[in-house]
């Protein structure tokens, strides 16, 4: 009797043991891979970035390593999807185990430092001013640098030159925006495709539109303006007469692309990444700059990662982080940088000199960056994902005939307002 | 919970039966045991569903901006989410391609699935073979299904305007256009869901004895008769189950929207979930709170559907 009731009693005691040991397991889970992370101070340091596509063996990986040796500590790399990477980051700021470095896409960087997740560059005495001016000014927020550019990309027209040769296009003759749609009109009459572009309804399909809105001389902060109406119009009117096929509404920038190297279509925006691939394609290719509406360059948004650093408790840490964070922006490691992600023009302009020596060819696209423009500069900073959701919405609205462009682009400015509002 | 219960149950019954001295040591020992079987079960539930949805509701009734996430110090903003929510213009349509969307999906769904269940219930040659290929929508991965189905309705390339053309049938814009981008969704919708239908509609046919029908075949009932007046009202029960899971599962369909049409153009195929998901993680600008608020409303529609389920099945037992 006494028996059994002390083993059930054990039982009892062995069970709820097990149930608490479950419980605090789960709590406590954040905590102790914070431990974790301080305990091994000296010898490793954590790091995320955006590149799940760059695994172990890549030369990315490798470089990261280096950079992490030369500083006298082991880097651990983790990859995230580049969405998931923002949640992961915020998720790990409120836990208080955010990672030694991120790599963040840059309309993120104001979200995050305005979180007050993010260590400014003067905070551990990295300097800033070698980056070029139109490209850091992403990483700005109040006056402070919460991240530097590891380098650039942005758009400019791909184009398919054996189809503008059949239709009598001189590349060199695109001006402006009626220069332009004259060149697609003759490729259409010689019986091709003229345009595709990535009109989608996320961030890809402002980032599409943002040269044509900047190059009829819109701002972000009047998105009905008359030059933004200009520049849907145009838009709008590619697709009304046939130019762009009506899929622009719900094709990524990938499938664009994909389009493109059919060999169907003439132009095709699209950025800085695809350049091997466009030298790979089946047909010769070129590139020419985003026109403005009345002629010169339109200022493209700059795509790419920031390097910054989350706020850790143990300051300490910073002194290394610094050597890492310089290691990857020397004038050839963004040079190695750039060449390893085919292509990403560096941010300085050491780097760009270094790079043109390399590749002559990038001097479109080494211009085309340093005309860009940060999406989120202009001081719009945490806003800017707001007035983006209002702007895709407004033009695809537009283009699927749901409004007229000027309607569309009120009812785009009326939910930024609401939006930024509160 | 029904093992629960069960639980407590037997364990309070064995210790009544307990001799009188050591009646009330013993009657506590059995209690700890029945606790402490119950205790994972207990720590699982909480963990996994009481917590989350006590989260859920928590974010909903707070201002969770990304800095406020971070630091934890959100401002208590009571129901002024929900009434931001409810006057918004997006709520009325959201709620309206919601309602078109669930309707829609689910009838077809049912009316299909029945149809290819009382089909195959005739036992005819190759008709296992024909029932696993009606499996297949549900074996495949949603990102290849809905990846599939918008290649196929893609406006210039894509496979079905192909075969309208052979028709004389213009181009239909189905996913960029906003009169009909609800519609492509909804088919898509439709045929991933039949097979769930038909399996379990399939599987109540089973039950239904075949002296019914030969009994019936007998009095000289017809093929219709004999569906309306034995298949129909003995498949009640499984029809409504049938169609409780599949509003619960259709009300909270993301995945194949999403990756269609992203609710887009113009928000014409922006259901409730889907308003969720973007608020919170469809832009760069992650809004929990509405999010969460927008799930809530959802799950408040759903529990309304279970309880009516509920209330039928009462019905159905009295009689």
């Amino acid at each position: 009797m006494n028996r059994s009731s002390m083993s059930t009693r054990t039982a009892v005691l062995a069970t709820a043991a097990l149930a608490l040991s479950a419980l605090t397991a789960c709590a406590s889970a954040p905590q102790g891979a914070s431990g974790t992370a301080s305990a091994s101070a000296g010898g490793s340091y954590t790091w995320w970035d955006p590149y799940p596509q760059h695994d172990a063996s890549s030369a990315w990986a490798k470089r990261v390593d280096a950079c992490g040796r030369q500083a006298g500590v082991t880097i651990q790399r983790t990859a995230y999807d580049t969405t998931a990477l923002t949640n992961q980051a915020l998720l790990a700021g409120q836990e208080g185990n955010a990672p030694d470095v991120i790599l963040l896409d840059n309309p993120a960087v104001s979200t995050l430092a305005d979180a007050g997740m993010l260590s400014a560059m003067s905070d551990f005495g990295l300097e800033v001013n070698r980056f070029d001016k139109n490209l850091v000014a992403a990483g700005e927020l109040d006056g402070k640098t919460y991240g530097i550019p590891i380098g650039a990309n942005t758009l400019a027209l791909y184009y398919n030159k054996k189809i503008l040769d059949d239709a009598g296009v001189d590349p060199a003759s695109i001006k402006d925006w009626a220069s332009l749609t004259t060149a697609m009109k003759k490729v259409k009459a010689a019986g091709k495709k003229p345009i595709t572009f990535a009109a989608i309804g996320t961030e890809e399909g402002s980032f599409q539109f943002l040269p044509w809105f900047w190059g009829a001389g819109a701002q972000l902060t009047q998105l009905d303006s008359p030059q933004a109406v200009e520049a849907l119009t145009l838009w709008s009117s590619w697709l009304k007469d046939g130019l762009a096929p009506n899929s622009v509404i719900s094709n990524s920038q990938n499938t664009t692309w994909e389009e493109f190297l059919t060999g169907e279509f003439a132009f095709a925006e699209n950025g800085t990444w695809q350049i091997n691939s466009a030298a790979g394609a089946d047909f010769p290719t070129g590139v020419v700059q985003i026109p403005a509406k009345d002629g010169g360059v339109a200022p493209t948004p700059t795509g790419g990662e920031f390097i910054t650093v989350p706020v850790q408790k143990d300051t300490g840490r910073y002194d290394v982080t610094k050597k890492v964070l310089e290691c990857m922006t020397t004038p050839e490691g963004l040079v190695e940088t750039g060449t390893t992600f085919a292509y990403y023009i560096p941010s300085t302009a050491d780097g760009q000199q270094a790079i043109l020596a390399k590749e002559p060819s990038l001097k479109p696209w080494v211009e085309a960056v340093r005309s860009a423009k940060g999406r989120t500069s202009d001081n719009l900073g945490t806003d800017y994902p707001k007035i983006s959701e209002a702007l895709w919405t407004g033009v695809q609205k537009a283009l699927s005939g749901a409004a007229s462009p000027a309607d569309a682009l009120k009812q785009a400015q009326a939910q930024a307002k609401q939006a930024v509002g509160d | 919970m029904t093992s629960l219960r069960t639980t407590g149950t037997v364990a309070v019954g064995g210790a009544a039966h307990a001799a009188p001295p050591r009646r009330r040591a013993r009657r506590r020992a059995r209690r700890w045991t029945a606790f402490a079987f119950l205790a994972p079960l207990i720590v699982y539930l909480v963990v996994f569903y009481s917590y989350p949805l006590y989260r859920n509701i928590e974010l909903s009734v707070h201002d969770y901006t990304p800095r406020a996430f971070v630091q934890g110090n959100p401002e208590f903003t009571g129901l002024e989410n929900y009434l931001d929510i409810l006057a918004d213009d997006t709520f009325l349509r959201a709620l309206r391609s919601t309602a078109v969307f669930t309707l829609a999906s689910i009838a077809a769904q049912y009316a299909i699935g029945l149809a290819l269940a009382v089909f195959f219930h005739r036992h005819f040659r190759l008709s296992a073979a024909l029932r696993a290929m009606f499996l297949v929508p549900w074996l495949l991965p949603l990102i290849v299904s809905a990846s599939t189905w918008s290649w196929m309705l893609n406006s210039e390339n894509g496979i079905v305007n192909a075969a309208l053309q052979a028709f004389g049938i213009g181009q239909i814009n189905w996913l960029t256009s906003p009169d009909t981008s609800l519609l492509a969704v909804t088919i898509a919708n439709i045929w991933l869901g039949v097979p769930f239908n038909l399996v379990i509609l399939y599987a109540g046919l089973q039950n239904i004895p075949a002296d019914l029908y030969e009994a019936a075949g007998l009095d000289g009932a017809g093929p219709w008769q004999r569906f309306r007046r034995i298949t129909f009202p003995l498949l009640r029960p499984v029809s409504l189950i049938t169609l409780l899971l599949g509003l619960i599962y259709t009300l909270k369909v993301v995945d194949i929207i999403w990756i269609m049409t992203r609710g887009g153009p113009a928000d014409a195929s922006t259901t409730l979930a889907i308003w969720s998901y973007r608020e919170a993680f469809g832009t760069g600008q992650p809004d929990f709170s509405p999010a969460a608020a927008v799930g809530n409303l959802l799950i408040l529609i759903a529990f309304a559907a279970g309880l009516v389920h509920v209330r039928l099945q009462r019905g159905e037992d009295r009689a």
